[in-house]
């Protein structure tokens, strides 16, 4: 029996890296961990899960599934854990666990800890630490009864590495038609980028409010991330100046990041903001604002006009 | 269309402190995120789509300030569920789903998260427990067939998605839903006159105990600030040579 199980994210072609980072987690905790795959036509992405060190891919795939629908995802995992008994359930901090994984805990009548990012050990007992108020301060929480949910920041937990023997993958038999059909899918916006995606880049560019429009947005922030293989970020007011799409947004109630370079681009630096991106390893700040806050935290502040600074930036690193 | 609206009275997120294993400030605020679920049950209200709109909150009387404040924007009337306790999401989410089934609401709307906590659990959770039909981080919302789902735009990890929710369901609220009013005077004077029902957890009929419990709370390090460059061949010059990231 695994003590942990793992929900993991996928888009239908592949696993979303980030969600396994929940693998770290389960490990330091101890124990068997099973990793837990819901979808339809899930062969191959169960067969790139194999070699991470789990006791067993468990694999729910049915049309009925085809879409991640909250009541019924949840219902499938709720009946997973209490087949297979694990005491932990982990997910990855991302839209999807956070829709998911909270219905389930109710299902399983099981408190939950969202955003872990450490987890302390006193007294044999375990406690979770966990950013609160937009991350300007953390919470050690305690957890009773015999099960608990978790969801961890990707950012704080190291990629697990997939050198194991591979594990079996057992499929999940449940009822399908006993499933609730209270959501219906309508639609997704499809947008393809040649970009990487913004949690797992090494490099982010991002924008404020004094990219003005779409277009400028489009050439400066684009420009720079291009110019050197990056991600694009933006803030809220970005995006709720229409300059980009919302899932561009970092901060409290958007991405989390971590690259190992990060560039501020008119950004002021609201706490909201500056929770999301304060676990980069450089941050390069451009802003004309001598005083703006992001430059308190910024390993690199530049005090100057975007317009003719991003472009020299551009062209210097072309040339390099 | 009867809409209930479940708000959290939070610190004043630009003035927070710890005390304990509790933070302290001198001012609380409706959860930001709940007035946006507060301002949608009025527009929908506007809209004609709705009678009824009804609020519910949880914590001592000094929260009926921020009860009087959702009256004032225009909600008809609030219950205060009397319990100071430090309760966890799915403790809260309990005590709603007993609201929910006193009040029997064809939609509950509340915020994504609340700014204090941020867990972004109890709609979910109350989803759950009700064995109803959820659309969270909500950015729009439309009512259909003659009122028995509701079409909601999702705003998700990987961009915008819609889904279609049959009514009775649970709505979370995104930022981008709208912006919510300021309270108007009048409005501040009507809410004086309209009724707020106090009920504690025995009442309803539902005990709780909360199982998650925080045993501290602390300042993360502060990230140190850097070095002014005065140049873009000064910032590539430090990238490459000391922080070697190009």
């Amino acid at each position: 029996m695994a003590e942990s199980l793992i929900l993991i994210e996928h888009d239908r072609q592949q696993v979303k890296r980030p969600s396994l980072h929940a693998i770290a987690l389960a490990r330091q905790l101890g124990g068997e961990y099973a990793l837990l795959l819901l979808g339809h036509g899930l062969e191959g992405i169960a067969a790139s899960l194999v070699s991470y060190g789990a006791s067993a891919v468990v694999v729910a795939d049915d049309p009925a599934l085809a879409e991640p629908l909250a009541d019924r995802y949840a219902k499938v995992v709720a009946e997973a854990v209490r087949k297979g008994g694990a005491k932990t359930i982990l997910g990855t901090s991302s839209t999807f666990s956070k829709d998911v994984l909270p219905r389930a805990a109710a299902l399983l009548d099981a408190p939950m800890v969202t955003d872990v990012v450490a987890i302390e050990e006193m007294d044999g007992s375990i406690s979770y630490r966990r950013p609160i108020n937009a991350g300007s301060m953390f919470a050690t929480v305690k957890v009773e009864g015999d099960r608990r949910i978790l969801t961890v920041r990707a950012t704080a937990f190291e990629p697990p590495a997939a050198n194991a023997v591979p594990c079996p993958i057992k499929r999940f038999d449940f009822d399908a038609a006993s499933l609730p059909n209270g959501i219906q899918f309508i639609s997704r916006e499809e947008r393809r980028s040649d970009r990487p995606d913004l949690t797992e880049a090494r490099v982010v560019v991002s924008g404020g409010r004094p990219l003005k429009d779409k277009e400028t947005f489009e050439r400066l922030v684009g420009g720079l991330a291009d110019a050197l293989g990056g991600a694009i970020g933006a803030t809220r007011a970005a995006v709720d100046a229409g300059m980009a799409p919302n899932d561009y947004q970092i901060g409290q109630t958007g991405k989390i990041v971590a690259p190992e370079l990060y560039i501020a681009l008119g950004i002021s630096g609201a706490i909201q903001h500056l929770a999301g991106i304060k676990d980069s390893r450089v941050i390069v700040a451009i802003n004309k604002d001598p005083d703006a806050p992001i430059f308190q935290m910024a390993t690199y502040a530049l005090v100057g006009d975007l317009y003719e600074i991003v472009p020299q930036l551009i062209e210097s690193i072309r040339r390099a | 269309m009867k809409i209930l609206v479940s708000f959290k009275s939070v610190p004043d997120p630009n003035d927070v402190t710890i005390a304990g294993a509790a933070v302290s400030t001198p001012k609380s605020v409706i959860n930001p995120f709940d007035e946006i679920a507060i301002e949608e049950a009025l527009r929908i209200r506007e809209r004609g789509e709705a009678t009824e709109i009804v609020g519910v909150t949880i914590g001592a009387p000094a929260v009926d300030e921020q009860i009087r404040a959702a009256l004032a924007m225009g909600v008809d009337c609030a219950i205060r569920i009397d319990d100071s306790r430090a309760l966890d999401p799915y403790a809260v989410a309990r005590i709603l789903s007993a609201v929910v089934q006193k009040e029997a609401p064809h939609v509950v709307i509340m915020g994504k998260q609340a700014v204090d906590d941020d867990s972004n659990q109890v709609g979910q959770m109350l989803a759950g427990l009700l064995g109803w039909p959820q659309a969270t981080f909500v950015s729009k919302i439309e009512f259909l067939d003659n009122k028995t789902r509701a079409r909601c735009t999702r705003e998700t990890d990987a961009g915008l998605e819609v889904v279609e929710v049959n009514l009775p369901a649970i709505i979370t609220t995104d930022l981008r839903l709208n912006e919510p009013r300021y309270v108007s005077l009048p409005g501040l004077i009507k809410a004086r006159r309209k009724p707020i029902e106090a009920l504690t957890c025995d009442q309803l009929g539902v005990t709780v105990r909360p199982l998650t419990t925080v045993l501290s709370i602390a300042r993360p390090p502060k990230r140190a600030a850097g070095t002014r460059v005065e140049s873009v061949e000064e910032l590539i010059t430090k990238l490459k040579q000391e922080a070697k990231v190009l």
